[in-house]
């Protein structure tokens, strides 16, 4: 047996042990847990895997990590699918302020932070959209002014996951307005209970509230949180988002909305699975769901073969957009009337209600197209517009 | 296989490409179009040089003992520049059925089709007006073909029926039908030059394509695959036939992209390559989308080939990249703008592939309605 299929077997055995007796379920239900509840599920999971050996498996071991490759990462994605593991409050905090952390941090940074980020210990957030700054971040206006020592930081920022439970965020603010956009931003660590943060809840047109407004009044940062080199956080970000997209690629269960099997079977005991229309968009949404898959198994045998992936997990966020759209849509038709009002819960309401949102975080459908036009296959850039110019005289600012 | 290519077949892919490259630009392909040329000899010469006749055929009935994964290999490279379509018919489909044959006499008729020395075509299409259930509008239906024959000796046959859209006929010595005999369902083999055969070409939508309408007005046949296993061996070559028209359909999608990803990035209009302006390029990135998504169902079917898994695999393949190659197709047009509607340019002829691969073997609609049957939904 290969190491790679020694270690699936660790993993599986670990997690058929321990997955069961700890609710890692998608049949367990915990839509009632508060969040603290969910906090504390998260950091129990995580100290689970560490004590495992099972945590944090492409980090280097000096900062609690196992030091192994991409190939046993995607073992393990493959092997916990199944499960449940509650350690959605993690996602920022280990896909992007970590690895953003590891590449541009000083040893002190490294060595204060990345160890209580990595158990789980330290929750982190990620501070780069504003108001007027949503799929053009660099046109960000929160400020960030040298005072001595210190910088203090006078702004507000939008959309912000977690940022009511966060330890840490990671801040991108302007420092110089009489630059053009992308070379006047640094990025900073901030702790989030800082004087002069506030985080307000967003509440989303589905009811959800996961996102937040986070507001700096005269927030003071000292000069050693700069990541990366003042003036040169566009450059910092690209990092960040990059490991945004492979972590929001990573091939996840598709398990927002009904899918196809559930579609079916509601078809049937509506007595409207003899109906060809109904037959083929059930078929549609199959087919859908299968090809997000797909790709996802596409880039994964690539890792696993030592190839690098090709385009297809650049791909793969439309395709899932597309797929829940479909599969939301088909749901409402067979609620038919309990999609319009219902007694109790409607997941086909919520289904619907929940959709638009994938065609906008982490990038909108727009942006992705145009990504994928420009990186992929190579299109010309769009003609720079006011880009070049310094912020400070592009009209909508007011700095 | 699996989902992505191993370095042999990358050096494959490139060995055939190159080939193609060499021998079969788009001036040959078309020019072979208005002709009945066609450029076999060069392919069997180089076929026999790299080894790449009778991949799929087992070694000891001299073919090469390798795998669909291979041929897909080839399949994809050819739907790249349209050429060669025979290649479904004599070294995937026939096949196919020879070796599902019981019968070592049929099998042997392997031997010779990788040495080259026949051809030989396959005619799974019934005329719709043949069938006799008229509830169907499914042309592969095989089930119910008109096609009808009966016993005249120990493995012979006399045959009497149409059969359509039988690709590659001129060049071939046999055709492959499926039949209806009073034991059942069988694969018979006809000799297209014996007395009772005849054969007219067709127009076709695809022209890189020709196809022919058979008769057999007591034709004599023998026997490929008995009543037992031809049920089994039919709705399996069919399966084949789609996954292999999925891959052939990615390679021409993917041909598509890129001549319209290099055209917008060389044709300026209003002072700038359109390859910059958003409706342009978004276009360009759904169609990376579509051909991906077809790739990914084409692959698929492949890497499933002989699993249990197959012929949910084919059916999904063939929605997949038939939708992906029809709209892909027409977007190379339009964003080719005025010159994409000339018959000097190659669009149209992707275009005419695109719709005809689609139709052909059954389309998406029926497709689908397959896969939820097999999906037992």
């Amino acid at each position: 047996m290969s190491d790679l299929e020694l270690f699936r077997s660790r993993v599986r055995h670990w997690l058929d042990m321990e997955a069961p007796r700890n609710g890692w379920s998608y049949d367990d239900d915990t839509a009632e847990l508060t969040e603290s509840e969910h906090l504390l599920r998260a950091q129990k999971c995580q100290r689970m895997l560490i004590e495992a050996g099972l945590a944090n498996l492409t980090w280097p071991t000096e900062f609690g990590g196992q030091g192994l490759g991409l190939a046993e990462q995607v073992v393990f994605n493959e092997e916990s699918r199944a499960c449940n593991l509650p350690l959605r409050p993690f996602i920022i905090g280990f896909g992007m302020c970590a690895p953003t952390l590891l590449a541009l941090g000083t040893p002190d940074q490294q060595s204060r932070y990345l160890p209580p980020l990595l158990a789980g210990d330290e929750i982190w957030c990620q501070l780069f959209s504003e108001p007027g700054a949503g799929s053009d971040v660099a046109s960000l206006t929160t400020r960030a002014v040298r005072a001595g020592d210190d910088w203090i930081v006078n702004g507000q920022k939008v959309w912000t996951s977690g940022a009511h439970f966060s330890d840490y965020g990671i801040l991108l603010a302007r420092t110089d307005p009489d630059v053009p956009k992308h070379k006047g931003l640094t990025m900073f660590i901030v702790d989030m209970r800082s004087d002069g943060i506030t985080v307000r809840p967003i509440e989303q047109m589905d009811g959800g509230a996961r996102f937040n407004e986070v507001y700096f009044d005269n927030v003071r940062i000292p000069a050693g949180a700069v990541i990366g080199t003042v003036d040169d956080g566009w450059h910092a970000a690209l990092t960040t988002l990059s490991n945004e997209r492979v972590s929001l690629g990573a091939a996840r269960p598709l398990d927002e909305v009904a899918g196809a099997t559930e579609l079916a079977a509601a078809a049937r005991s509506l007595g409207r699975f003899n109906d060809a229309v109904v037959r083929q968009e059930v078929a549609r949404v199959w087919i859908a769901g299968r090809v997000v898959e797909l790709l996802g198994e596409r880039v994964t045998a690539a890792i696993l073969q030592g190839q690098i992936p090709g385009p297809e997990g650049s791909l793969s966020k439309l395709c899932r957009t597309e797929y829940t759209r479909k599969a939301s849509r088909l749901g409402s038709k067979l609620a038919g009337t309990s999609a319009i009002a219902w007694d109790g819960d409607s997941r086909a309401a919520q289904a619907l209600l929940y959709t638009p949102s994938l065609s906008i975080a982490g990038g909108t459908d727009e942006v992705l197209r145009s990504i994928i036009g420009e990186r992929v296959l190579g299109l010309p850039k769009e003609p720079v517009g006011n880009d070049r110019r310094p912020l400070r005289e592009s009209t909508r600012s007011k700095l | 296989m699996t989902l992505v290519q191993s370095p042999e077949h990358t050096a494959l892919r490139e060995a055939v490409g190159d080939f193609l490259a060499r021998h079969l630009p788009f001036a040959k392909v078309r020019d072979a179009c208005s002709s009945e040329r066609t450029h076999n000899d060069e392919w069997f010469r180089f076929g026999a040089e790299l080894g790449v006749l009778g991949l799929a055929v087992p070694i000891d009935h001299g073919g090469s003992g390798a795998s669909l994964a291979e041929q897909a290999v080839v399949l994809e490279a050819l739907g790249g520049c349209l050429a060669l379509p025979a290649y479904l018919s004599g070294e995937i489909l026939a096949p196919a059925l020879l070796m599902g044959s019981a019968d070592p006499e049929a099998v042997k008729l392997l031997t010779r089709i990788s040495a080259g020395d026949i051809r030989v075509t396959v005619g799974l299409t019934a005329e719709t007006r043949d069938l006799d259930d008229s509830t169907s509008s499914n042309s592969w239906n095989v089930r119910a073909t008109a096609t009808v024959a009966d016993e005249v000796g120990p493995g012979r046959y006399t045959v009497n029926g149409v059969k359509t859209l039988v690709p590659d006929v001129h060049g071939a010595t046999a055709v492959l039908i499926p039949a209806r005999t009073a034991a059942g369902l069988v694969v018979l083999a006809v000799d297209l030059a014996a007395p009772g055969v005849k054969q007219r070409s067709l127009t076709t939508l695809d022209i890189t394509r020709p196809m022919a309408r058979l008769e057999f007005d007591d034709a004599a046949a023998i026997l490929v695959v008995g009543p037992e296993t031809a049920d089994a061996v039919i709705e399996h070559a069919l399966d084949l036939a789609r996954t292999a028209i999925a891959i052939e359909q990615v390679g021409g999608a993917q041909a598509c992209l890129d001549m319209t990803v290099a055209y917008a990035k060389t044709r300026v209009q209003f002072g700038r390559p359109i390859g910059s302006f958003q409706a342009v390029k978004h276009a360009c990135a759904d169609m990376l989308v579509a051909v991906e998504s077809a790739r990914s169902a084409a692959y698929h079917a492949v890497a499933a080939y002989q699993s249990e898994e197959f012929p949910i695999a084919a059916a999904m393949a063939k929605v997949v990249a038939g939708e992906a190659f029809v709209d892909v197709a027409a977007q190379t047009i339009q964003l080719h703008g005025g010159i994409g509607f000339t018959w000097e340019h190659n669009a149209h002829l992707f275009y005419r592939r695109a719709h005809s691969t689609s139709l052909w073997f059954g389309d998406a609609d029926s497709q689908r309605e397959l896969l939820i049957q097999r999906l037992g939904f």
